[in-house]
């Protein structure tokens, strides 16, 4: 048979595939294999990461948990015959602070721990005991009339010895203090409303915390507005030329400079030409912009130029103007997309200490901050600052700053995924 | 002036002759960067005609009917020369606004492109940002008036609220006639509006376009010439970027004076 154009059949006919003999078998084998040992691999680089994540976990709830209760002492007080010159009437009035503040109040705690419990006594209890007696008081000034027994933190040492985690010394202390006085370990609300201290029994976090929203705010304010503009300009009006080139390997390079030229670089422009106040959250949230802004920026054109150009068509072709095209149908559409880098620039300004310590920021700070100008310091520095104190009570509150941190971490990551899916448009 | 540039302008006097002369382009160049894409074309539009623009791939009917609305002003390095007129006025003039044009000449695209909003929104959008409603209730009406004339009114009127891309794909591009014709445009460019659609949405999309003939001036690419047979009253065959033949649909595709296209409608090549 002859096809036309002078073809022989047998010419064009497809030699016959041999499915069922030996080499074709072998490949088969071979390659379900391959799948195998790919699918091994993969499920074990997973139980790696999950296991890194449950061995850091464990250690943190394990340590940190510790950090958020605290050992009291039940310390009974003979006010009357104590050294204080108080009046009871004179504090309902108005000039009860300064009259507190002139009374040797932390004497009379000592003299007072020491006739309870014996010679040194006073070293039973945390540093900051007599701040709770001054509470005591000031809540209600009659009790300076006669006795009264207030609950103040214990010391450092004992409170490790109450949670298990003592010296022997310790241990003995608190079973001859427990022989005398009331003992209580209870959750530490004062950790969580307090600021930083010299001593571990009375630090807080709140301090901080306030100082990272502070901080944050400002970053959030500033980088995310500035960034989707950018980005907005770069993609959707900027012409291709050499200069967007050269200004698109720049916003790159940024993204990837080490976070401590970012803070020397605050440091040169807020502090020594600006003269913005050293330590405050509105010079740590303007370092931290500087830092998130081209993560924003670079994740922002991605989102922007992953929307089809035929929805720009068709806004286009019933008369829109451009910006009536980004800003009705580009911006919405590319929102979940800036809002995903937008996450992730601010968790990494989130846990960011290097920049700030060269702003000033690792200052003792023992009060919340009170505004965007005030002293503060912030959650990933407290972290730092706690972890370099020799005191072993620091220990588990370091950790316990660590969970603060990390819970911070994960509502503002919440919120953030919250609203990408509130803006997700299914097509 | 070549004979063929003459007889041009001859079978151009014909066609004003026939309809009410809406669109006029003279002398149309395009370039893209330093390919020209389009070479010298005039062709008219009238009112009354829906015209067919037909030729192989990449022969640049596309890139010409983007020069009807000025969307190829979108394109980086796409350059104009010529002049092209929308009832007497200089569509390319510094004194015509792109955004009332885009308005006045209104696009339907190749691939069904609705908005990933409501069906209501992706009708409503136009009207709204020209300021063409002045309360809920008007743009109530122009929403459905508008589907009714795109023959979608029956079929969606029960769920305007779900989102315009759920639509098949004839639904979807029906919607995009209506969202074309919600703004009131006077001529309607239809670029290869069925070519992602099947046998029945073509059959339906072609019925729409001639109930709205005589409306609206209608312009349509196309790469099927049975469409084009169909559909149109005028046709224009291009090739390589040039207009190859202008006339009256029937005597392109029965007597056509030219070689190439009697080869392209007979099918020996495109």
């Amino acid at each position: 048979m002859t096809m036309p154009g002078g073809l022989a059949a047998s010419d064009i006919a497809p030699r016959a595939t041999d499915w069922s003999g030996q080499a074709m078998q072998r490949r088969i084998r071979k390659r379900y294999a391959s799948e195998r040992r790919f699918r091994l691999m993969g499920l074990s680089a997973i139980l790696l990461s999950a296991g890194f994540l449950a061995f850091l976990l464990v250690t943190m709830l394990g340590n940190g948990l510790r950090g958020f209760s605290q050992t009291e002492i039940q310390l009974p007080i003979n006010f009357a015959s104590s050294s204080l010159m108080l009046d009871p009437v004179a504090l309902k009035g108005p000039g009860a602070d300064a009259a507190l503040a002139g009374a040797d109040i932390e004497g009379a705690t000592a003299a007072a721990a020491d006739a309870a419990f014996g010679e040194g006594g006073a070293r039973l209890l945390s540093d900051g005991a007599w701040l709770k007696v001054q509470d005591a008081i000031r809540s209600n000034p009659y009790i300076l009339k006669g006795r009264g027994e207030v609950w103040v933190p214990a010391s450092v040492e004992l409170d490790l010895a109450a949670k298990g985690n003592g010296s022997p010394d310790a241990e003995r202390a608190l079973a001859r203090l427990k022989a005398k006085t009331a003992v209580r370990t209870g959750f530490n609300s004062h950790f969580l409303t307090g600021s930083d201290a010299t001593d571990p029994t009375i630090v807080g976090i709140w301090g901080a915390l306030k100082g990272s929203l502070l901080t944050m705010g400002v970053t959030l304010l500033l980088a995310f507005p500035v960034g989707v503009l950018a980005a907005l300009y770069l993609e959707e009006y900027a012409p291709r030329n050499r200069w967007t080139d050269l200004i698109e390997v720049s916003i790159n390079n940024l993204a990837a400079v080490p976070s401590i030229i970012f803070g020397l670089l605050g440091l040169a422009v807020f502090l020594n030409f600006m003269h913005l106040p050293r330590s405050a959250p509105i010079v740590g949230g303007l370092t931290l912009a500087l830092m998130t802004m081209p993560v924003i920026v670079i994740a922002g054109r991605n989102a922007i130029k992953s929307v089809p150009p035929s929805i720009r068509d068709a806004a286009l072709g019933i008369g829109a103007s451009r910006v009536q095209v980004v800003f009705h149908h580009v911006l919405p559409l590319a929102l979940p997309g800036i809002l995903t880098g937008t996450i992730i620039g601010m968790a990494r300004a989130l846990g960011e200490t290097a920049p700030l310590l060269m702003i000033g920021m690792r200052a003792f700070i023992s009060a919340a901050p009170s505004g965007f100008t005030a002293p503060a310091t912030v959650l990933p520095v407290q972290v730092f600052l706690w972890s370099d104190e020799v005191s072993k009570g620091f220990v588990e509150k370091t950790s316990a700053a660590i969970i603060v941190l990390l819970v911070f971490l994960l509502a503002m990551n919440g919120l953030a995924i919250y609203l990408r899916n509130k803006f997700e448009i299914r097509w | 002036m070549s004979t063929e540039t003459l007889e041009h302008v001859a079978a151009e006097q014909k066609a004003a002759s026939q309809g009410t002369l809406k669109m006029s382009a003279r002398d149309i160049n395009v370039f893209y960067g330093q390919k020209q894409a389009i070479n010298k074309v005039s062709i008219d539009v009238t009112q009354e005609n829906v015209t067919a623009f037909i030729g192989p791939s990449g022969c640049g009917k596309s890139t010409f009917l983007r020069t009807l609305n000025r969307m190829n002003d979108t394109v980086a390095g796409a350059r104009v020369e010529g002049s092209i007129t929308l009832d007497g006025e200089d569509i390319y003039a510094s004194s015509m606004d792109v955004v009332q044009l885009r308005a006045r000449v209104g696009m339907v695209f190749q691939k069904p492109n609705p908005f990933p909003k409501s069906i209501y929104e992706n009708v409503a959008y136009g009207p709204r940002i020209h300021g063409l409603a002045s309360s809920r209730v008007e743009m109530d009406q122009i929403v459905e008036k508008s589907l009714k004339r795109a023959g979608l009114w029956d079929e969606v009127k029960d769920r305007l609220s779900d989102s315009g891309t759920a639509l098949s794909g004839g639904q979807q591009q029906r919607l995009c006639i209506a969202r074309a014709i919600a703004v009131d445009p006077e001529v309607i460019l239809m670029d290869e509006p069925c070519s992602a659609l099947d046998p029945i949405a073509t059959a339906k999309i072609e019925e729409l376009i001639h109930e709205l003939r005589g409306r609206f001036a209608i312009v349509i690419v196309t790469h099927n010439m049975q469409q084009a047979a169909r559909v149109s009253q005028r046709t224009a065959f291009f090739h390589l970027g040039n207009l190859v033949e202008y006339g009256d649909t029937s005597e392109i595709f029965t007597n056509p004076r030219e070689v190439r296209t009697k080869d392209y409608i007979t099918g020996r090549y495109g």
